[in-house]
């Protein structure tokens, strides 16, 4: 029998999916539930809290609304890298992946001086209960942005090699390492209101 | 059972370039459309309701918004239904997840 | 003679272009998911050895408390039992590396990493998991995991010692022994993720033709919903440890109430945390974990049943459906844990109602394999032993948990032995005897040699007798109002004066316990050099497992096979054999 697992670059046809697909879908579903707990746990303190401070009280909202549009807007050209592949565009895809991939860093650097301003207030963590789920929340928000570009720059780099030998297989590494992008914006989405503005 | 020729065809992946063009179109809209309720967001902000209504409004927006992200970013429109159930499945869990422990110490809730 | 899909060939069928891989690639860092079967088998069981170990240790304590550990004593060193006597900080370390090991290092790395592993694949016909090196991974980081939390009973202040559920705020505070143990969930819990994903995209995707949901065999419904309890449960786990490493480490207070004093001394950190948000996050992976824990081995019990009684399990569809109706409700019972923590009546009556209703599907699954055995040619192989003993065994723990699941009786029976005795019901003479069940079970097809029937019985009754030896006198001492985690076994408290003789009798039934696995390992060794050869089926079985050589070489089947009936066609009337195989073609 042959060693080949199936339906790792086509679907299978009774369920429509492949591997990886399905494989993605289930991560993010297990994110969705990470991401869950820590909100439940921004709802429960906030809740049982006599004080708690309106996020304009320790954050800068003009550039986290910078932030979030830069997502957003990463979350669009990773589409379009997408949409290149599947159209043959090698050069598009790269461009549109490069520029998914800069804005992931303009997203960091942003949080960068966000996060250096705090600790030059002498705010931290530890400080009170909003400033360490608002940390909290937001570093493993930003160690998962991290980790999505780490995984676009393989595929922009030496993982496109892969295209060259089995298009498909590697548009479909592109359209799953998409949707875990689009997770990360979904869950800034939220964040971003109810750390900030409310 | 495809072969290498095969595997360089678009089509036998299913996305034909009309498709792929009607996605592209779709994504711009919904960028627009993120870009306007972002605005909103910041814009509700401004108008310092009281709690109760700016925390509704905020999740509101912010649930539109996500929902067009994953309905179209993320292609859910026309996803496999067993995809679509498992996320059903998902949510059905987390909602409990983030409600539940508050509600058990409800009788000392003072929102502010 | 009929017509099987399978070659049966001493060679391993490698494809042209595979080259033969290197030792280490083989046996080490194999992405074959036989070998990480076997991985995830053997370092479990010794987990469970291990953890089984320091039990025995309590044991001594409880039974003679202040008295010096013979032997080992003096061996353990004067920071832990000096002059050879336990000091309560040991007994509290031994007492939260029992459960951590036990749990989260043993029995679900065997039932689920080991068990999953190795047959679900072969059981669904297809050649591997979906993802094979991901597969690899999920063990090295369980393998990993395991290494962080040994080697935090060698940091300063030993191990974790604020019991296998962390409590805060006593864990926040805590030596360093429970910063290690939170970076050991970490591995484990990445492990469990990545291997979860696995089980169910294998399941889904790579089932055999002609094998539909609803001609799989019970077993692969098990761990498929196991599965999706393992994927959706531990990311909450996964978040509060972050917390608690956080509050450990960064200095917030997550779990710290204002105003906390800690030996006189007020803690000096921002508070404002809730202890209380820990127990609801653990208890949101932990409820649904103890259902991890008992799944597979109900899958493994069905497999077994149905073979050695040559009857279709009774009821198949009603146990499918129940697994499911279970793992979604598992995920709405967890406070059942925390009734007494102050919650208002309406949310306790809301857990209790859910765990009351979760207690159907159980019922239902328990009843199947009960009425399965009726009219069944019966044959009392090892396997069927260990799989009958779990029945009642099962049945009591299970009711056991009634008066638990109740508010008004809960508040009697919560933190006391019985509620110890309730849980080691299910997962010794339950779980533990559904995996000893399946080990002597599906032996001949991991190595072509069978396991030597009398040492099996020994292993079998020795057990039964000892674990209820341990643990029924459990529910007498809880009834009594004996706490749990006391480290002299409830010996200064006036209430307990009248039941701390059976503290005695535990013990002596956990040491006699221990020496009925001698057999067990010496056989589990023996078998594999010099056990009785048998050919691919030795049991006349009908899972598709039984089609591959035993065994199986990489790849698993010479051809693809193909599921032609349901999973338990046993004597089928007007059949020549008492068995016709899922994967022989009708009418061969």
């Amino acid at each position: 029998m042959s060693m080949e697992i199936p339906y790792t670059v086509e679907a299978r046809p009774d369920t429509g999916l492949t591997n990886g697909k399905l494989g993605i879908w289930l991560f993010l579903a297990s994110e969705v539930m990470l991401f869950g707990a820590l909100f439940a746990s921004y709802v429960m303190l906030r809740v049982g809290s006599q004080n708690w401070p309106p996020g304009s009280t320790y954050l800068n909202i003009p550039l986290a609304t910078l932030n979030t549009v830069i997502l957003i807007s990463s979350s669009v050209t990773m589409v379009l890298a997408w949409a290149s592949i599947a159209k043959h565009d090698f050069k598009r895809f790269r461009l549109f992946m490069g520029i998914t991939i800069l804005c992931g860093f303009g997203f960091l650097i942003v949080k960068y001086f966000e996060y250096s301003a705090k600790f030059h207030h002498e705010l931290y963590p530890s400080t009170n209960t909003f400033l360490a789920i608002y940390f909290t929340l937001t570093g493993l928000h930003g160690l998962h942005v991290i980790g999505g570009m780490a995984v676009n720059s393989y595929l922009w780099g030496p993982g496109s090699a892969l295209y060259k030998t089995d298009p498909v297989h590697f548009m479909n590494r592109v359209e799953n390492s998409g949707l875990f992008w689009h997770l990360v914006d979904l869950v800034w989405i939220f964040l971003f209101p109810i750390l900030y503005l409310l | 059972m495809s072969d290498s020729h095969d595997s360089k065809h678009a089509a036998h992946a299913g996305h034909s370039a009309e498709e792929v063009d009607r996605h592209v179109r779709a994504a711009y809209y919904v960028f627009g459309s993120l870009l306007v309720l972002t605005g909103f967001t910041v814009g509700a902000y401004f108008l310092h309701l009281p709690k109760h209504l700016a925390i509704t409004l905020a999740l509101l927006i912010a649930t539109t918004k996500g929902s067009l992200v994953a309905a179209w970013f993320m292609h859910l429109v026309s996803e496999r239904k067993l995809i679509y159930w498992m996320l059903v499945l998902t949510a059905l869990l987390f909602i409990p997840l983030l409600l539940l422990p508050t509600l058990t110490v409800a009788d000392h809730i003072h929102l502010r | 003679m009929a017509q099987t899909t399978v070659a049966h060939g001493a060679a391993p069928a490698h494809d042209a272009h595979h080259e033969e891989l290197g030792f280490w690639r083989k046996y080490v860092f194999s992405v074959d998911h036989k070998v990480i079967g076997i991985q995830y088998a053997v370092t479990g069981l010794l987990f469970l050895l291990f953890g089984f170990s320091l039990m025995m240790l309590m044991r001594w304590q409880l039974a003679y408390p202040g008295q010096a550990l013979p032997l080992i004593g003096a061996l353990l060193g004067e920071a832990r039992t000096p002059g050879g006597i336990m000091l309560p900080e040991f007994y509290n370390e031994l007492g939260a590396m029992h459960g951590t090991i036990m749990v989260f290092l043993g029995v679900v790395p065997l039932a689920v990493g080991g068990f999953g592993n190795f047959v679900l694949p072969l059981q669904i016909g297809a050649p591997d998991m979906a993802f094979p090196r991901i597969n690899m991974a999920s063990y090295w980081s369980y393998f990993l995991g395991g290494c962080v939390m040994l080697a935090s009973f060698f940091v300063p202040g030993g191990a974790a010692q604020s019991g296998w559920t962390s409590y805060a705020p006593l864990s926040d505070i805590a030596g360093s022994g429970q910063t290690w143990w939170l970076f050991g969930m970490v591995f484990l819990i990445t492990s469990s993720l990545l291997g979860s994903i696995n089980f169910i995209v294998t399941t889904i995707q790579l089932r055999a033709p002609g094998l539909s949901f609803w001609r799989l065999p019970f077993f692969v419904w098990a761990q498929f919903v196991t599965a999706f309890l393992l994927l959706l449960a531990f990311p909450p786990l996964e978040g509060a440890a972050f917390l608690q490493l956080m509050d450990r480490l960064a200095h917030t207070s997550f779990f710290l109430p204002s105003g906390l004093v800690v030996s006189g001394q007020a803690l000096q950190v921002a508070g404002g945390g809730n202890p209380l948000l820990w127990q609801h996050l653990f208890w949101f992976l932990a409820h649904p974990e103890v259902y991890v824990l008992i799944l597979p081995a109900m899958g493994i019990v069905a497999e077994v049943i149905a073979n050695n009684t040559r009857k279709p399990l009774w009821g198949y569809r009603s146990m499918v459906y129940s697994l499911i109706f279970l793992g979604f409700m598992s995920f709405i019972v967890w406070a059942h844990h925390m009734f007494i923590t102050g919650m208002g009546t309406t949310m306790a009556a809301f857990f209790q109602t859910t765990t009351m209703i979760i207690s159907i599907p159980s019922v239902v699954i328990l009843s199947s394999l009960f009425i399965s055995l009726y009219g069944g040619s019966i044959r009392f192989t090892t396997p069927m032993l260990f799989a009958l003993g779990f029945l009642p065994m099962f049945g009591i723990g299970g009711l056991t948990g009634l008066p638990l699941g109740l508010t008004a009786s809960d508040i009697h029976l919560h933190d006391t032995y019985y509620v110890i005795g309730h849980f080691h019901y299910v997962v010794a003479p339950g779980t533990i005897f559904g995996l000893f069940a399946g080990i002597y079970y599906w032996f001949p097809k991991a190595t072509g040699r069978m396991m030597n029937e009398t040492l099996g019985r020994i292993h079998f009754w020795g057990s039964f007798v000892f674990m209820n030896v341990i643990f029924t006198p459990m529910f007498i001492m809880g009834m009594a109002g004996v706490s749990r985690r006391l480290y002299d076994g409830g010996a200064s408290y006036a209430h307990a004066q009248g039941v701390l003789h059976w503290n005695v009798v535990s013990s002596w039934g956990a040491w006699s316990l221990a020496l009925f696995q001698l057999p067990f390992i010496f056989n589990f060794f023996w078998s594999i050099f010099r056990g009785k050869k048998v050919d691919d089926n030795p049991w006349h079985a009908t899972t598709i497992e039984w089609a591959a050589p035993s065994p199986p070489p990489h790849g698993n089947f010479a051809s693809q096979p193909v599921a032609h009936r349901g999973p338990y066609d046993y004597s089928v009337p007007g059949a020549a054999r008492d068995y016709s195989p899922q994967w022989e073609a009708v009418g061969a």
